[in-house]
């Protein structure tokens, strides 16, 4: 995917440089960029680290455990089918929870554990399939630890100050995309 | 706010007395994830520098500017910063991609600024999309996708309109 892409953006730089006469310009940025790449990396490092330590931390205390738990009753509305078999609501609870608290790693082989479970329902279980996928593709993160970096790294006065929104803006996300999942749903039969 | 921004340290106080009480090495622990941390960033460096060079030529040859230009009409209407449309764009495809453009533009107009914000708004509070579909769908063995990424690409879209409308309010 990456690889097309970074195909796409060159030619089409080589083509609107050539067109716009800024040749020079696209030309010495290209190395820019890479310095900036270095550069950026790296001064986002030490936050990073910082926020990993937090959520190995969180992890170990068996706080995305416990979290789990908590959300069974809500999974169990949303994935009716799927939650009668336990391992695969177990699977479902544990991907939801760590893409709640950020834990990238370990939210992925649950949800493909979660998914692999539903996929055995045949047909029937698609929806709530399409589901688990839409709800993985909209993010859930409570601890922004990227965004947090990112922000800090270029100078932010107050690099948390953005957290309110990008939870609500997280939620309406979620929502909308559950809400168009039920839609195109009938949309498409 | 000023409670917010104390948020790291408050986690770090509490997340290391419980795991004390719990018995837990805390300082092990800590190394264990910082260490995760470390190699996370080496494994993002090459395609950040790599992400990073594209997008800077990209912009240098004066196409953002030109789908900027493009786009402007619709996105003010919309209430969304016309500087943003080359994230929103891409911000489906590639994470790493996501990051180098959004810092750039908190570079370029500030991390503080309202397009500064509505960058990080908008890149915290979505995914890479097609990335999460590619996993899945090759995991699962879905053949046919049907409405799920139509599903998935309304959820990122009211992400964006919705960061955009939450940092006007906020920061203007």
């Amino acid at each position: 995917m990456t690889g097309v892409l970074i195909t796409i953006l060159f030619l089409l730089s080589m083509y609107f440089s050539a067109l716009s006469g800024h040749t020079v310009q696209a030309g010495g940025a290209v190395l820019d960029g890479a310095q900036d790449g270095l550069r950026f990396c790296l001064s986002i490092t030490g936050a990073l680290c910082f926020w990993c330590a937090l959520m190995e931390l969180m992890d170990r205390i068996g706080l995305s455990a416990r979290l789990a738990d908590a959300l069974r009753p809500l999974l169990r509305r949303l994935f009716p089918l799927a939650a009668v078999h336990p391992e695969t609501l177990a699977a479902l609870s544990e991907n939801v929870s760590a893409n709640l608290l950020g834990l990238g790693n370990a939210a992925t082989p649950a949800g493909i554990r979660a998914a692999r479970g539903i996929a055995r329902l045949g047909e029937t279980g698609f929806d709530e399939l399409g589901r688990l996928v839409v709800l993985n593709t909209a993010s859930l993160q409570l601890l922004p630890g990227t965004i947090i970096a990112l922000r800090a790294a270029a100078g932010a006065a107050a690099p948390y100050d953005v957290m309110g929104a990008v939870w609500l803006s997280s939620l309406l996300s979620v929502f909308a995309g559950l809400g168009a999942a039920a839609f195109f749903r009938r949309l498409w039969r | 706010m000023a409670l917010i921004s104390l948020t790291p340290v408050l986690l770090a106080g509490f997340l290391c007395l419980y795991a004390m009480l719990c018995g837990i090495d805390v300082y092990a622990c800590l190394l264990d994830g910082a260490r995760k941390g470390l190699s996370l960033a080496q494994e993002l460096l090459p395609a950040l520098i790599l992400l990073f060079a594209a997008i800077y030529s990209f912009r240098a040859s004066g196409f953002t500017d030109y789908l900027a230009a493009l786009s402007a009409p619709l996105l003010r209407r919309l209430g969304v910063p016309p500087e943003t449309s080359l994230l929103m764009l891409l911000r489906p495809l590639s994470g790493s991609a996501a990051m180098a453009i959004s810092t750039e533009l908190m570079q370029r107009y500030g991390a503080d600024s309202l397009i500064g914000r509505t960058a990080a708004v908008m890149i915290g509070s979505s995914e890479t999309t097609f990335y999460v579909l590619a996993v899945y769908g090759a995991a699962a063995g879905i053949r046919r996708t049907r409405w799920i990424i139509p599903a998935a690409l309304c959820a990122d879209l009211v992400c964006f309109l919705s960061s955009a409308w939450i940092c006007r309010l906020l920061w203007t």
